[in-house]
């Protein structure tokens, strides 16, 4: 009942479409209160990954999460580079050499990428960033019973609401803190992309 | 040349968004320190606005002569791009990603490393670079009451006094020496071997500083300072 290293490529996948999908929008979010290119670094990012999943295609669950990180750290080019990148990275070793993953591996490796991107990042939660989605998508992974479906579907739906939660903030990190007072009333972009690849990870999951 | 001349010294990375902004950077740097490395790293591998982590790499690897290197960046992102590329050399220690203050940190880091600082040393001229005027005379040991000190009136008979290249120079000079050196000028002092500290005195041409010394070498650095000034700083 596990997913196993196609299941994982198959879920890449999934989020590589999604983030070709909402480019835009993230590009609009990132225009109100950053530098406008989190939706295009995101989308190169994430080209880049699926041309090294046809030519390198990984056998390990682990092993897929750190092409992801790899590729992301020297595509992305932006502040998401470094933060997807340690996330991935972190959370391809709390899933180690396993064959498949199981619900409480995913949840595992979920709050090992919450605490990568708190170590490279150094936000916390009320700052207005990605970890204002992933820090609730951990919690609710943590809690869930069942499935990888649905521990991600949960870890997803805690995420959407995370990064809504981004609306009314006043950033503290990154550059929308320079906007001060003004980044409020715009939903953090880091946040959004977050809750986009959780909910595309919990479609694939519930797919495989 | 002598065994000083063979030592590597530490060297510069400058991490920006942007490849004009890094490239600057490293001039200006470079106009105060001409043997050092200071490798700019600005913009995306496509040439837009971005980090380029494996540019970031290659540069790490590229300005170690072997005394190491210190790392400024423009904004959190280009922080977290040094960082990651520190963290996957093989031996981190060899770096040191500064938080400092870009142009400021990068001028007085690339001062202390061409006088042949050793790496926490140019770390910290950087980290120590805000910018700021010098601190005024009354707040700072009062160097010219110590009993060794040998002090000079020094005119400054170049047309534009303490500005960057001679405050680079005097600094060079006062770094080569076993000598603590401070510069008055009116109410304010800086310490010679910053030059930022120097500029603020913002002492103009035809006017005299005060240069007092303290250390075995003190009277040879107010002697080749006094010798510097006579010459115009060269300009």
């Amino acid at each position: 009942m596990g997913c196993t290293a196609a299941d994982v490529v198959a879920a890449v996948r999934a989020a590589a479409a999604v983030v070709q999908d909402h480019r835009d929008e993230l590009v609009r979010l990132d225009q109100a209160i950053g530098d406008a290119d989190h939706g295009e670094n995101m989308k190169r990012g994430f080209t880049a990954v699926l041309s090294r999943l046809d030519t390198e295609p990984p056998d390990t669950p682990g092993k897929v999460l750190k092409l992801v990180a790899t590729t992301l750290i020297s595509t992305v080019g932006g502040a998401a580079g470094p933060l997807y990148g340690t996330a991935f990275l972190r959370a391809s070793a709390a899933v180690g050499d396993a064959a498949e993953l199981d619900r409480d591996t995913v949840a595992r490796a979920l709050q090992a990428a919450l605490e990568g991107v708190f170590a490279r990042g150094k936000a916390v939660v009320g700052d207005k960033t990605m970890v204002d989605a992933l820090t609730p998508a951990v919690t609710a992974a943590a809690s869930a019973e069942g499935t990888v479906a649905a521990t991600l579907s949960a870890a997803a739906d805690a995420a959407e609401e995370g990064a809504s939660s981004t609306v009314p903030m006043v950033a503290r990190k990154g550059r929308a803190s320079y906007l001060g007072e003004r980044s409020a009333g715009h939903m953090d972009p880091g946040a959004r992309s977050t809750a986009l690849l959780l909910r595309a990870f919990a479609d694939a999951a519930a797919k495989a | 040349m002598t065994a000083a001349a063979s030592v590597s010294r530490v060297g510069l990375v400058v991490v920006s968004h942007s490849a004009m902004l890094a490239n600057g950077v490293a001039e200006l740097a470079l106009q105060m320190a001409p043997d050092v490395v200071v490798l700019p790293v600005g913009g995306t591998e496509e040439g837009g606005l971005g980090t380029d982590y494996g540019a970031v790499v290659e540069a790490l690897a590229d300005a170690d002569a072997g005394a190491g290197v210190v790392v400024l960046y423009d904004l959190g992102s280009a922080k977290m791009t040094a960082e990651m590329a520190v963290e996957s050399a093989d031996d981190p220690s060899r770096y040191a990603v500064v938080d400092a203050p870009l142009v400021e940190g990068a001028v007085a880091a690339a001062v202390a490393a061409q006088g042949g600082a050793p790496l926490p040393d140019v770390a910290s001229a950087a980290e120590g670079a805000s910018g700021e005027a010098p601190v005024s005379a009354p707040t700072r040991p009062a160097l010219h009451l110590v009993p060794d000190a040998v002090s000079a009136e020094v005119l400054l008979t170049n047309a534009v006094g303490l500005h960057a290249r001679p405050a680079a120079l005097l600094a060079r000079t006062v770094a080569e020496l076993d000598a603590d050196v401070v510069v008055r000028y009116g109410a304010e002092e800086a310490n010679a071997a910053s030059v930022l500290a120097l500029m603020g005195l913002s002492a103009p041409g035809g006017k005299s500083i005060t240069v007092v010394a303290t250390g075995k070498d003190a009277e040879e650095a107010v002697r080749r300072i006094e010798e510097l000034a006579k010459r115009g700083f060269d300009d």
